[in-house]
């Protein structure tokens, strides 16, 4: 029996039946970050004593009163903050930093039974698709070991994919939770821009940051994506919307639905391993009996440049609060407050923190705003049109996660735009505020690749239906890598 | 005409107040910025005259709330991650002269 091999409805029934307790699910999971994480490398900072107390009160929670996720173990992005765990973004910033609150993501987490169990690694701030720019480790795909996990949220995927945890919560500015997904052959959903509220997510750029949860089946993410939505008082550009039950969306039928597939989405920069497994999946969506057809999105070229200079304008301003004052690093030795400001900004920020925050403060600086940033936010529109015409005529709009599977650790660090470019077909969804999610669609020389589905503003129930009925149609789900085999017990 | 100049990273480091003042760094920035803003530079062909900017993804105009008095945060609290502080207050260096 492997414990994380099993779904979150199979482990409550375990649970139910006092063939497993929650004491010995989360020993599991420090059993195996002890036994793996070694070699992963997603984990920054564990919980252990907390966990295994919370696990033993929760174990005497009635049998009613329990919800689908109840005594289950989940790691969380080290940039969501978590009241006394150290919260660092993977910033030498924010080292030893240690949150006297919950992000409001965290705090449902706890109130839906989950036990945190530790801090994942992520790149430095959220910005970098390699998880290389953390401050702190490299993580390692799980799938083979030299490749990078993706990024930002690469311990996120990395520790679902090496069977640490059986969830994770991620965030996704560009990409962030998808492509990860995708290079470590596990679910991950970025949700409709205000469905889960940001309070307590250190900001990077507020107008397309979202929390989402990554998983090993679309069941999973969708209990879980339930769990941690609804409207925040803390964040009043979270939605007053009802919260569905996404699991019920869940019925394997997609007869009739009217599928998108956007011709830009196969075109230049995509690598064929990921344009075949995506017109490999068209068949199976229309086996199903689901309608398939091509469309244009246009604008999807320019949404990466225009993605760059917006969020990164927004981080130049987010970003100001780290002055060394507060909380966070401090440079030593300086005697007035300019220098120490900008000692510390210096020494505390790594090289693509930096980068950004000078590009972002350029496109926001007099004489520039207009031709930069103003004409990134008329480009936004477009971009954002693109979707919205699109969705007069389809139910949802497919492609590509990511151009192509992983690449090797250190082999895109020193080029820039190649490596910006592995976001271009998870950009225009954050610039446009809908819904997507990346599932297992192929493997290329042992690497995973993702389908992306992407949906109507708040209609995360039909992306969910369509990633469910394609992935219970196939079987990438059940390949596992081979770090996971440890798990036998 | 350089997308960027060296005196422009400069003027941009203080602004973003990043000590960045060693010539071998200057010059890494100012490569490094100018690379992904001749890319941003294909932004010129989109013809955008009469679409109105998008500042955020989904309309939200005016969020309201009754405005009923809650408990903030403790003082010594929110002084647990200050790196300095004397007497309940955060220190800073000196700031004139």
């Amino acid at each position: 029996m492997t414990l994380f091999n099993h779904s979150a409805k199979e482990l409550q029934q375990l649970l139910h039946n006092k063939e497993v307790s929650a004491v010995e699910l989360t020993d599991e999971a420090f059993r195996r970050i002890d036994k793996v994480d070694g070699d992963v490398k997603a984990f920054l900072a564990l919980d252990e004593e907390r966990a295994k107390a919370r696990a033993a009160e929760l174990d005497n929670t009635p049998v009613d009163q329990r919800g689908p996720l109840h005594g289950l173990p989940v790691g969380v992005k080290d940039n969501i903050v978590t009241e006394g765990l150290e919260t660092t973004c993977a910033s030498r910033m924010l080292g030893g930093f240690d949150p006297i609150y919950n992000a409001t993501a965290a705090k449902k987490l706890d109130d839906a039974g989950l036990i945190t169990v530790g801090k994942v690694n992520m790149d430095e701030f959220a910005m970098g698709g390699s998880t290389e720019n953390s401050y702190y480790k490299k993580t390692a795909n799980p799938w083979n070991l030299e490749y990078v996990p993706g990024g930002s949220s690469g311990g996120s995927a990395a520790a679902v994919a090496a069977g640490e945890v059986p969830f994770t919560l991620g965030s996704d500015t560009g990409g962030s939770i998808r492509q990860p997904a995708a290079y470590c052959g596990v679910v991950g959903m970025k949700p409709t821009y205000g469905r889960v509220s940001r309070y307590g997510l250190v900001a990077f750029a507020s107008s397309l940051d979202q929390i989402g949860p990554i998983t090993r089946t679309v069941e999973d993410n969708a209990f879980l994506l339930s769990a941690i939505s609804g409207h925040d008082p803390y964040d009043s550009t979270s939605f007053d919307v009802e919260v569905p039950d996404f699991a019920s969306a869940l019925t394997g039928d997609i007869k009739g639905l009217k599928i998108g597939i956007a011709s830009e989405y196969l075109g230049e920069g995509v690598g064929e391993a990921s344009r075949n497994a995506v017109k490999d999946a068209i068949k199976v969506l229309e086996s199903l009996g689901a309608e398939v057809g091509e469309i244009s999105l246009p604008h999807t070229k320019y949404a990466l440049p225009a993605y760059y200079l917006l969020s990164s304008s927004e981080a130049s301003s987010n970003l100001a609060r780290f002055d060394g004052i507060r909380y966070g690093y401090r440079a030593e030795g300086i005697e007035n407050l300019e220098d120490l400001y900008k000692q510390t900004r210096a020494e505390g920020f790594g090289d693509e923190v930096k980068t950004r925050i000078m590009l972002g403060t350029f496109a926001l600086s007099s004489g520039f705003y207009d031709a930069y940033y103003k004409k990134a936010q008329k480009v936004r529109t477009l971009v954002r049109d693109d979707f919205t015409n699109a969705f007069e005529k389809y139910d949802v709009v497919i492609g590509p996660t990511a151009p192509t599977p992983a690449f090797k650790i250190g082999e895109l660090i020193d080029d820039q735009l190649t490596m910006y470019a592995n976001d271009i077909l998870t950009i225009p969804v954050n610039l446009a505020g809908v819904p997507a999610i990346s599932v297992p669609c192929g493997f290329d020389n042992g690497l995973p690749l993702g389908l992306q589905v992407i949906g109507r503003h708040f209609d995360e129930s039909t992306v969910y239906r369509v990633a469910h009925a394609f992935e219970q149609a196939t079987d990438f789900h059940k390949r596992m890598p081979e770090i996971r085999e440890g798990l036998e017990r | 005409m350089a997308v960027i100049t060296k005196d422009q990273v400069k003027h941009v480091a203080n602004l973003a107040r990043l000590a960045i003042t060693e010539e071998k760094e200057v010059e890494y920035y100012t490569e490094k910025l100018a690379t992904i803003i001749e890319f941003a530079e294909q932004l010129n062909e989109v013809d955008t005259s009469g679409v109105e900017p998008t500042t955020h993804p989904v309309p939200l105009v005016n969020v309201l709330r009754e405005d009923e008095p809650a408990k903030g945060l403790d003082r010594d609290l929110m002084l647990k991650n200050v790196p300095e502080h004397e007497d309940g207050m955060v220190k800073v260096p000196s700031i004139l002269g």
